[in-house]
């Protein structure tokens, strides 16, 4: 079909606006989004059996909770009553009306200290009552002030569509890079969960040390996993809002807390894992909100003595996010998380949205707030890499958050990566798994295989491992009993010694337990937690505050546009312009008689010190092509260099004024031209060409000849331009004010 | 396993930094001897490199400073299960999911060989709390 084909068809028959049809063709209309329907669970904040928050204390003990009787208590009941609640303080902390509490999570004169222990006496709902009443932005402020540790961290997806080893190595290295505080990886094959691991710990230590790692599979593998030593935490310890969910879930309030003592036995770090409609992706809402059994799940995790959560959605992000208000839910079940004093991995993890738009919105408030890790994790690698469906953020957007870092002056835990050093990592992260390999009988990768991950951006470029072949070597690495200790040996022995050196520094983090504590990092060699370094904000000038350091790393990014840059590229054009055009100066211009002529009115820098327009055109041929067409149309051309302004109105102006016939063209060295008559306010011209980032050299000459219709005072057809939509400002306005200031800064010297 | 010193408060953290010689491995080594070196030579198996019952405590003393009592029972529960073998631990998790054990029994006698053969008085306890909790939510019946 042709355009005049289409453009008939969608106007026949029209029955709506068409606008609806360029909508339909969004991606957010990919998006489903739900009707709210409180009794069947689909409520982000009032579900239609949620309860009213109560207690009833009796004889020091509970003997009625959210308006439920100690009898008919749930195991999720029986377990928040006994361990979570403080009966000294609970009756005194109900009594607060919810709005004052509100109140204080945004008061920057009440500590979090306050605020924390004030919830060790409060039940489910209460809690959800007094976040509720929170708009967005107070949400988000409350968040920055009551999260447990003061400075800012985040944490990556590594995986891939091939569970190859050697390209979770590479990738590992490269988010070890970019500063991510910790990493997760997980498999296409969950039998591949060994050979995963052991690539990923290997990798993560290249470079430096202290990216903390996780191996998501089944609970008791992980655990097998982890006392292997591949990996330094556990994350995917998932808890439940009812108790059907939970019982379908294969555990119970007890048997997770029992894993999560399991692992600090062992010296390794855990938090739980619990987000919004976990339950209604399962079946057992109860005809209750999101929010409140999210806060039944939290109050869960306090009470089973863990040090942190992943919350805020996390699986159940997409659907959370098809519910109104369904975001915000999102962030109020976050505040409850920190407000019970608990690390928290911020979701952004699941990508809620085919809309960019609503990713990006979604991820900004926990950006400017500040959060232990803003993403439970970021995909690192491409989309169709990320194991775990696409997150928010992906390989592909990375750049977009380090700009967003940059835009915001807030620190999303991430650094800029230069391209010489991101190759050079990937080659020493593949070489150094392929020695471990090698060392203990798991695999010989050829040098191709190895060539072909390093410049890979994702597995559908690499020549390497086979499906097949991973299995095998992770199966092997399981029945020989391999552990970490056989992989810092085999580190040492093949030269690898810094790296099996941070391997071992990761070991060694099990024997202090400090890791273990609140939300704990490694952060140049030491341990940071919200035990050494608690969120001290207190309002501005107070908590965390970005270093003169931070701030230059955060507007680091690639390929900056500077003075010198533009200055460069401009020298590189002046020598073939130089073949092409000489500027010769003929003395000062007079006023032309001839009732044809037009003047062009060219800029202080045209053709001296600036050679070619901002499409690309050599001004040599820009003044051609005026030329031509003026010609063309029956006018003649005279070319004048106004050295008392840039402005192209002005120039324009000043030409028309100079010209036989009133009319004429101001042209800037940047391609920006107007036709101009003698007798018109300044700014009021005949013609504009304002976009000169799309205006081609076949518009110059139709400007000429439009110049010198208006000169026989015809009334020519004006020349439009067509942008297509282009965001000219932000592609052309940095090097466009760049070029203006060398124009202005050309005024008032001759030629 | 009392302690004659004060309890650690926050200042204490981390103990790697601030008591570095007291922080030992599962053998009474020190920390700082877990180098390449030391484990090129092979003075040093993975099961060497474990935190200890002592080292939970310090860190449940410094998580009770800090205002986290629930995590302070966390890490005690853990001391106590240091020594638990990998496998018995497993079995204990397993017995502790909805339907394995057949009744009541089951998790009271798991308890009661924690308390006697290791001392693990308060996971005992904790585990005994679970069992009356199945019972009175019927957690008891198989699910497979």
């Amino acid at each position: 079909m042709t355009t005049d084909d289409t453009l008939a068809a969608r106007q026949s028959g029209a029955n709506r606006w068409r606008r609806f049809d360029d909508w339909d063709n969004r991606p957010l209309r990919l998006d489903r989004f739900a009707v709210e329907d409180p009794e069947n669970g689909f409520s982000a904040f009032k579900g239609a059996c949620d309860p009213k928050p109560g207690l009833t204390i009796e004889n020091g003990r509970i003997s009625s909770m959210d308006g439920k009787p100690l009898a008919e208590f749930d195991m999720i009941d029986q377990f928040i009553a006994t361990h979570h609640l403080d009966v000294a303080i609970a009756a005194t902390a109900m009594d607060i009306p919810s709005q004052d509490i509100a109140r204080m999570l945004v008061d920057i004169a009440t500590p979090r200290e306050t605020l924390a222990k004030l919830a060790h006496g409060l039940t489910p709902a209460k809690l959800a009552e007094v976040v509720a009443q929170l708009s967005a932005v107070e949400l988000t402020f409350a968040f920055s002030k009551m999260r447990t540790r003061k400075s800012p961290g985040n944490q990556g997806h590594v995986t891939n569509a091939k569970d190859d080893p050697l390209q979770l190595a590479a990738d590992a290295a490269i988010a070890t890079a970019l500063g991510f505080d910790e990493i997760e990886t997980t498999m296409r094959v969950a039998r591949n969960a060994w050979s995963n691991a052991l690539a990923c710990a290997v990798g993560a230590a290249v470079g430096r040390w202290g990216t903390l790692f996780q191996c998501a599979s089944e609970e008791a593998e992980e655990l097998q996993i982890g006392l292997a030593g591949f990996t330094s935490y556990a994350e995917t310890v998932s808890v439940y809002g009812t108790e059907r969910a939970f019982i379908d879930g294969d555990d119970t309030p007890w048997s997770k807390a029992f894993l999560a003592s399991a692992y600090a036995s062992r010296g390794i770090k855990m938090r739980c894992t619990s987000g919004a409609a976990s339950e209604l992706l399962m079946g057992f809402h109860e005809a209750k909100s999101l929010l409140y059994l999210e806060a039944r799940c939290l109050c869960l995790q306090r009470a089973m003595g863990v040090q942190g959560t992943q919350n805020g959605g996390i699986d159940g992000a997409p659907l959370a996010s098809s519910i109104p208000g369904g975001v915000r839910e999102l962030m109020a079940e976050n505040l409850v998380a920190v407000w019970l004093d608990l690390e928290c991995a911020t979701g952004n993890d699941a990508r809620h949205s085919e809309s960019e738009i609503r990713v990006g919105a979604k991820i900004l408030p926990f950006l400017i707030a500040g959060s232990d890790l803003i993403c439970s994790g970021m995909g690192t690698i491409l989309k169709y890499d990320n194991s775990f469906n696409p997150s928010s953020f992906n390989g592909e957007e990375l750049e977009d958050f380090l700009v967003l870092q940059r835009d915001f002056e807030a620190d999303g835990g991430l650094t800029s990566i230069e391209d010489s050093s991101a190759l050079s990592l990937r080659r020493r992260a593949v070489d150094a798994l392929s020695a471990v390999l090698e060392e203990l009988g798991l695999g010989t990768p050829s040098e191709a295989m190895k060539q072909s991950v390093v410049v890979a951006s994702g597995s559908d470029e690499t020549r390497s491992y086979t499906p097949r072949e991973v299995a095998i070597i992770s199966d092997r690495i399981k029945q020989q009993n391999i552990t970490m200790i056989d992989v810092v040996k085999a580190l040492a022995r093949r030269g690898f010694r810094e790296e099996a050196q941070n391997v071992l520094n990761m070991l060694r983090l099990r024997v202090s337990g400090d890791y273990l504590q609140t939300a704990a990092v490694v952060r140049d060699g030491r341990i940071i937690s919200a035990v050494n370094q608690p969120n001290d904000y207190v309002g501005p000038g107070t908590g965390y505050r970005l270093s003169e350091q931070r701030q230059r790393e955060l507007a680091a990014i690639r390929d900056v546009l500077t003075r010198d840059e533009v200055l460069r590229a401009e020298a590189v054009f002046a020598a073939a312009e130089a073949k092409r055009i000489i500027y010769r100066a003929v003395g000062p211009a007079g006023q032309g008689g001839a009732a044809d002529e037009i003047v062009i009115g060219i800029s202080p820098a045209f053709g001296t010190k600036l050679y070619q327009t901002l499409a690309g055109h050599p001004l040599s041929a820009v003044l051609a092509a005026l030329c031509d067409g003026i010609r063309a149309g029956g006018g003649r051309p005279r070319v004048v260099r106004m050295v008392h302004t840039a402005d192209t109105s002005f120039l324009g102006l000043s030409a028309a004024r100079l010209a036989g016939s009133g009319i004429g063209i101001g042209i800037q060295a940047k391609g920006t031209a107007v036709i101009h008559q003698q007798d018109r306010l300044p700014h009021n011209n005949l013609e504009l060409f304002s976009n000169a980032p799309v205006t081609g050299l076949e518009h110059y000459r139709a400007l000429g000849e439009n110049a010198a219709a208006y000169a026989k005072q015809e009334m020519p057809q004006p020349i439009m331009v067509p942008t297509g939509g282009m965001a000219l400002g932000a592609r052309f306005h940095a090097r466009v004010a760049l070029i203006y200031s060398i124009e202005t800064g050309a005024r008032g010297r001759s030629t | 396993m009392t302690s004659s010193r004060r309890p650690y408060g926050v200042s204490d953290f981390p103990l790697a930094e601030t008591h570095p010689t007291d922080v030992k491995t599962a053998n009474g080594r020190p920390l700082a001897d877990i180098t390449l070196d030391a484990v090129e030579a092979g003075d040093f198996s993975l099961s060497d490199i474990r935190i200890t019952p002592r080292t939970l405590l310090d860190q449940a003393e410094i998580a009770r400073a800090a205002g986290r009592a629930t995590l302070a029972a966390n890490f005690e529960r853990a001391a106590e299960l240091v020594d638990i073998p990998q496998a018995l631990m497993l079995e204990i998790y397993e017995l502790l999911r909805p339907g394995r054990a057949a009744e009541k029994g089951v998790l009271l006698d798991a308890a009661k060989r924690l308390r006697a053969d290791f001392g693990a008085q308060q996971t005992a306890s904790f585990i005994e709390e679970a069992a009356a909790a199945y019972e009175r939510r019927g957690l008891f019946k198989s699910r497979y």
